[in-house]
């Protein structure tokens, strides 16, 4: 293998990672807070589902700018962190699954928000009469009849994460083999005009993403249009 | 049982005070929007805004002076709601697994093979809940509340939305339950035909607030409640099922203040039965009518009056024992001068069995 593929697949690789990560984040911390933005009566709950739809509407540079600042050495968090683990979080594999979390925060919330909406809640109080506790009927009731949501949450939230460019380089830096994800890679590439590798690797990107919304679009319409 | 619950939403205060006994039937009669469903969800513990008491044979549910609430999941009640909410991820074996999982061992008196097979669930047990009929989703719904080893069952208009074959199938399940079970059961029902059929009590309920307890029987005989007006009025009899004439496929029913014949009823003499009169269906004669096609002729005294609109007159009979209601024209009331302690024969055209 030549150096520049086995550097291809290392950004692969590394943006696999990410995205892995970055998703199995997202699902545990998503949906307690999609959970909560479904059922609350607050008044806080406005401002917070639009926080959550930010990363929708900024510029990834932006976002990446502010993480940059808020997570840098200086920052109370960043310090904390430089505390705790002994290295900065910007420029680190951490510090991109930061980034990659905050960015793709909608694309998994807003799913699991509108499955836990849509099941309403007689059926959560069949299972209360049924002696079913709150953290048993969580469960066993609202998460499978939200199935197809955690389905469309973890997809787009791990696709998202593989197309995003902006706030990884911003935060990352695009360090080869540390902090340089595939579509940096692809953007690298085509700066030092080497198209043909710039293919390959678009290409691979391309029929990844298909294959995965492809998946997706089967699973759902198994599950049947009347189950939700 | 004992229910005293506040609740007070936008344009509507729920003030119910009512007792129920520990085991039979009792309904909460009203019309729609009088607060029904309402006091329901408050005494399974699913409105938190309410408050009040709530007592349960021994076990205190809700207690405002001592700031007792137990969670609805802590109260075991099998609620069966009007919409069904059977779990649409799960078939119908496994709605019935999710109650039976949770009752309590030492609480569990049914077997879940002879309740599905008592509500005729056997070959529904593998299907999706997507796929039933309402009247199956309504038998699923009891199935599930009875298998979660209730300690009160309520039912939410359990007839409504069904077509007629649906009704008496599920009517004649919900009767079978009064034997079944030992605990109180709270029907809530805008169908006076239903409360007739299934209640041993009922509970009058209008704009939130109790117009009346009592025995159904009595409640329905009852001239000042509007239950006893309309083409809806009528009064319901205990009788006992006496002998069958198979020559004319009829069976003789007795009751403390004389016979009905109905047409054949399958049960075997000295069963119990109640049947329902309605007040449109009997008209009054001062002698003894002869040479009529009425097999049913009940001797009565009138024992109260009531104006039932401007034509019609509703008249309290006293039957030796149980109360008729007759329903008469103003015009033929003052002809026959009727008036409290009159002796009278009461023409019966109709007796439905229940």
């Amino acid at each position: 293998m030549t150096p520049t593929a086995a550097a291809d697949l290392a950004a692969v690789t590394l943006t696999l990672r990410l995205a892995a990560t970055a998703t199995a984040i997202l699902l545990i911390g998503g949906t307690p807070l999609a959970w909560w933005l479904a059922r609350t009566r607050s008044p806080a709950r406005t401002p917070v589902e639009a926080l959550v739809a930010m990363p929708l509407v900024l510029p990834p540079t932006v976002l990446g700018y502010y993480l940059l600042v808020g997570l840098g050495p200086h920052s109370p968090l960043g310090a904390a962190w430089l505390r705790l683990t002994g290295s900065t979080l910007p420029f680190t594999f951490a510090g991109l699954v930061a980034g990659s979390v905050l960015y793709s925060l909608p694309f998994v919330v807003q799913p699991l928000q509108a499955a836990f909406e849509a099941q309403g809640r007689a059926a959560l109080e069949a299972a209360a009469t049924l002696r079913a506790g709150p953290i048993d009927r969580f469960f066993t009731v609202a998460v499978p009849l939200a199935r197809r949501g955690f389905i469309t949450a973890a997809t787009l939230g791990f696709a998202h994460t593989v197309g995003e460019f902006g706030v990884v380089l911003m935060i990352g830096g695009g360090i080869p083999g540390r902090t340089l994800v595939a579509s940096i890679a692809v953007y690298n590439h085509v700066q030092d005009l080497q198209y043909a590798r710039a293919d390959l690797l678009s290409a691979g990107l391309l029929a990844f993403s298909f294959l995965v919304l492809l998946m997706v679009y089967t699973i759902n319409r198994r599950l049947g249009p009347r189950t939700p | 049982m004992e229910v005293d619950l506040h609740l007070a939403r936008r344009g509507f205060v729920l003030e119910a005070r009512f007792e129920a006994p520990a085991r039979g039937v009792t309904a909460l009669f009203g019309p729609s929007g009088a607060g029904k469903t309402t006091l329901l969800r408050a005494i399974a513990g699913l409105e938190p805004a309410a408050t009040g008491r709530v007592r349960v044979r021994d076990a205190v549910w809700q207690d405002g002076a001592r700031r007792t609430f137990v969670p609805a999941h802590r109260r075991g009640v099998g609620y069966v709601f009007q919409d069904a909410a059977l779990f649409a991820h799960l078939t119908v074996r496994g709605n019935l697994a999710y109650a039976w999982r949770r009752a309590p061992a030492g609480e569990r008196r049914l077997d879940p093979e002879a309740v599905a097979r008592r509500l005729e669930l056997g070959p529904l047990l593998d299907r999706r809940t997507a796929d039933l009929s309402g009247g199956e989703r309504r038998r699923v719904a009891i199935a599930r509340a009875l298998l979660g080893a209730p300690r009160l069952l309520l039912l939410d208009e359990p007839l409504s939305a069904l077509d007629l074959a649906g009704r008496l199938r599920v009517l004649a399940h919900l009767q079978g339950l009064r034997e079944m079970l030992d605990i109180p059961v709270l029907l809530v029902s805008h169908s006076l035909d239903v409360v007739a059929r299934t209640a041993d009590r009922m509970v009058l309920i209008e704009d939130g607030a109790v117009r009346g307890e009592g025995e159904t029987a009595a409640m329905l005989a009852r001239l000042d409640l509007p239950t006893a007006h309309g083409d809806q009025a009528g009064a319901v009899i205990h009788a006992v099922v006496e002998a069958h004439d198979p020559r004319y496929a009829l069976t003789t029913l007795r009751f403390p203040g004389g016979r009905f014949l109905v047409a054949h009823h399958p049960a075997p003499p000295g069963t119990p039965v109640r049947v329902r009169v309605l007040a449109r269906d009997v008209s009054l004669t001062l002698d003894p009518p002869q040479r009529t096609s009425i097999l049913n002729i009940v001797a009565a005294r009138v024992a109260e009056l009531s104006e039932d609109g401007p034509a019609q007159v509703m008249v309290r009979l006293d039957a030796g024992g149980p109360a008729l209601l007759a329903r008469v024209t103003r015009r033929s009331a003052e002809a026959l001068g009727l008036q409290p302690g009159l002796a009278v024969y009461a023409q019966v055209k109709s007796v439905a069995l229940s």
